[in-house]
């Protein structure tokens, strides 16, 4: 256990929300480099993937983790059930596996060949009602929570790398390689509309490679705004020198409001979240380090950026919306809490 | 046949090779032997098959854990798995599927350690099959090709490189008539006589440039000027011939099987080339130097590659090619098994692969064996050097033969190593 993982730093934040005194709380080593993180909507668990091929489930109260071989490859995302009580994993294998979240040796409750080819991304609706699945396929899978299969929706013609439930119920985005951004109405799986994020992908002659890809998709906590997320300036994609790039669109009107970018900073953004305050909060990893990069919804510039240690894989939001796990090449969690630090009392004084 | 050079010196030996037996007018007349090797016997090696080799350059450096030598499940392995193929026990990356199912036709390399991660020394090192010396010019395997394995009665040039353009400077001292001629999967440029010009007004100016060689050359010949004339003939020839480059010939059915994009229209075309007796063909596929997500863009690449290199395969097998084709797929070199924090991988010539296929190669041989992790060599381990020699074995040449250069026996193939025996038939 590392020293940050302490019983104190365990403890809930109690300070309001405040992203300038975003500070890492918490560190926890696995024994590989991690993929994909996400907590589990009780907040008791934070469960990471790892290029080992394995689940762990790290308890929030104490941060010990329980690893257990979960998939013949990797795992590129992970969801929760409404209830929090079954965790969903998604893998490069084409498989999505149901688990019980709390057991205490992790089985499979069920698998499902869910796609031809990886697995980028997994949501489960609001409602707790659908899951959704988009892979490399080119194809977005609605499947009922018993896991049977409800609509196939084709239309994207590059990889899907992302998906996003809108709050409402009745619409799915998802977004894919091509910076397309499709928006699915949930009851007839038709193709409403789409979302023009080409910014967030480029072709590259000479290298013949395309590049970036819509990373993560998130509504903002009024609704009027979405952001998609990724990188541009891919002037040299197979040396990773790129830069980050939140696109901001109206949601009504789909008009391209904001191009976030992140001074001197060189990566990519994987995981973008609304904080309740408004703010925008993503992670980057890449060739300029780690950061988690936060800005006002009406500024292009970010007001406040915490570099991290190690470059950043994935991040997922605490459902108190205060604290902010990150998953590192370094084989770290990082866990940064969006407050002000605690003060600790004077200690008292030994006899 | 002597050739009666002016300054009657030995120095011009290799030019009486810069010449083509069926060349039309006073060209013809002084076409020489094809005697370019110290041994006799050597050109009676050659079967009466016209033998071929094409090279498909995955440049940049293909991933051997993403294709020939796949370690699924350890912690270099990658997210990709390793899938059966048509020979049992030989499994390869998830991402040739179509090549899986022509394993029986291929052999793979899986011991190559060339101890370098330098992409032009790495290039140096399989395309002219040493280390590159400062002041060392040496033809590289495609001019090498086309010099032992040329047909006396093919006026097509016999070295293409796809895609390219103009002369390669990759023959030494094989002379330019063995350089590379880049394509760009279409006719060369300028090779359609000009609409302005008439086929009359072209044949009496041909004419007359023959006869003013011919006659300058009583006094006046060198190896130069041979090379001068060589040029022109084979321009004439090429422009008779320049259908021979139009893959737009193939059939609809073949470029949709092959693939509509670049590198499934150039191997489709190095069909075509093969097919009328063009020697060696040098196809490249871009861009396998992932530093950064390896696996994004492997699976991107390779998506193509197999696609249209397993349809060039299953054709030269079909078409009865193969035993005298020799396909090779190389890179300059590998990529390490570890996997950088930008889910790359990086330059690594310790323990990496090639595949090959045909000729007198063994069909589904697996030679070499690398570690758990992939990191190194445990079994058969070679190099370079050993496998130009294994590529000029593969078509019938001794590879321990000689050219003869001025009077001097110049090696083939670096006489320090020698053919991997395992893998020839």
């Amino acid at each position: 256990m590392n020293q940050e993982n302490t019983p104190e730093a365990a403890k809930p934040a109690t300070s309001p929300l405040d992203a300038k005194q975003a500070h890492v709380k918490a560190t926890w080593k696995h024994g590989s480099p991690l993929i994909a993180c996400r907590y589990d909507p009780k907040g008791r668990y934070l469960f990471t993937s790892g290029e080992d091929y394995s689940l762990q489930r790290w308890d929030l109260a104490t941060g010990k983790p329980t690893v257990w071989a979960a998939h013949e490859s990797w795992i590129r995302d992970i969801a929760f059930m409404a209830d929090g009580e079954t965790a969903i994993s998604v893998g490069c294998d084409d498989k999505m596996i149901f688990w019980a979240t709390a057991a205490e040796k992790p089985a499979p409750l069920k698998t499902i060949e869910a796609h031809k080819g990886w697995i980028r991304a997994v949501e489960v609706s609001p409602d707790g009602k659908m899951i959704a699945t988009g892979g490399n396929d080119n194809l977005v899978k609605l499947w009922n929570a018993d896991g049977s299969l409800l609509k196939e929706l084709t239309g994207h013609d590059s990889n899907v790398y992302s998906i996003f439930f809108h709050p409402g119920g009745e619409f799915l985005l998802s977004g894919d390689l091509g910076g397309k951004v499709h928006q699915w109405e949930l009851s007839t799986g038709k193709l409403v509309r789409s979302f023009d994020a080409k910014d967030l992908h480029s072709y590259n002659g000479g290298q013949k490679v395309h590049y970036g890809g819509v990373r993560s998709i998130a509504l903002s906590p009024d609704g009027k705004h979405l952001a998609c997320c990724g990188l541009h300036k891919a002037t040299n994609p197979l040396g990773a020198v790129n830069e980050p790039l939140v696109m901001l669109f109206e949601w009504e009107s789909q008009k391209k409001v904001r191009s976030h970018v992140a001074a001197g900073v060189k990566g990519i953004l994987w995981q973008v979240n609304w904080l309740a305050d408004g703010t925008l909060a993503a992670a980057s990893g890449g060739s300029g380090g780690g950061f988690l990069i936060f800005w006002k919804p009406g500024e292009d510039k970010e007001f406040h950026k915490l570099k991290l240690p190690n470059t950043a894989r994935d991040a997922d939001l605490h459902p108190n919306g205060l604290e902010l796990a990150t998953v590192h090449h370094d084989r770290q969690v990082r866990i940064t809490r969006l407050t002000a630090k605690t003060t600790p009392g004077k200690p008292k004084p030994k006899k | 046949m002597k050739c009666d050079y002016a300054c009657l010196s030995g120095e011009h030996e290799i030019g009486r090779r810069q010449f083509l037996g069926g060349l039309a007018g006073g060209v013809g007349a002084i076409a020489g032997g094809l005697g370019m090797m110290a041994s006799p016997a050597a050109a009676k090696q050659l079967s009466k098959d016209q033998k071929r080799v094409v090279v498909i350059y995955m440049s940049g450096g293909l991933s051997q854990l993403e294709s020939w030598d796949p370690k699924p499940k350890t912690k270099t392995g990658g997210p990709f798995r390793a899938i059966p193929t048509s020979v049992p026990g030989v499994h390869i990356s998830e991402l040739l599927p179509l090549t899986a199912k022509h394993m029986d036709k291929l052999s793979i390399v899986r011991g190559i350690n060339t101890k370098n991660g330098d992409h032009g020394k790495g290039s140096y090192q399989m395309q002219y099959g040493r280390n590159q010396r400062p002041g060392i010019q040496l033809p590289n395997l495609g001019a090498v090709c086309a010099k032992a394995l040329e047909s006396p009665t093919n006026p097509l040039p016999g070295h293409i490189r796809i895609p390219g353009g103009g002369r390669g400077n990759d023959a030494a001292y094989l002379g330019p008539r063995y350089a590379s001629i880049g394509i760009n999967g279409k006719p060369p440029a300028n090779s359609a006589r000009v609409s302005s010009l008439t086929e009359e007004a072209d044949q009496a100016r041909n004419a007359f440039r023959r006869k003013a060689n011919s006659r300058f050359d009583r006094q006046r010949r060198t190896a130069q000027t041979d090379a001068y004339t060589y040029s022109y003939e084979q321009a004439q020839e090429l422009m008779k011939k320049r259908g021979v480059f139009d893959v737009a010939k193939e059939p609809a059915a073949d470029h949709e099987r092959y693939g509509k994009h670049d590198f499934g229209q150039h191997c489709l075309m190095a069909r075509r080339l093969l097919e009328n007796g063009i020697t060696f063909v040098q196809l490249s596929h871009s861009n396998y130097d992932t530093h950064n997500e390896n696996f994004n863009f492997h699976l991107e690449q390779l998506g193509e590659f197999d696609r249209s290199y397993s349809a060039l395969v299953s054709d030269l097998h079909e078409r009865g090619m193969l035993d005298s084709t020799l396909i090779i797929v190389m890179s300059e070199f590998g990529r390490t098994p570890n996997i950088n924090k930008y889910y790359g991988r990086d330059h690594w010539g310790t323990a990496w692969s090639v595949c090959l296929a045909g000729g007198r190669l063994q069909r589904g041989a697996v030679v070499g064996k690398t570690n758990a992790g992939g990191t190194a060599v445990i079994e058969d381990e070679v190099d370079h050097g050993h496998l130009f020699h294994t590529y000029l074995a593969a078509v019938g040449l001794d590879s321990s033969d000689t050219f003869d250069i001025g009077g001097r026996p110049i090696p083939l193939a670096d006489p320090r190593r020698a053919p991997i025996t395992k893998l020839l038939s």
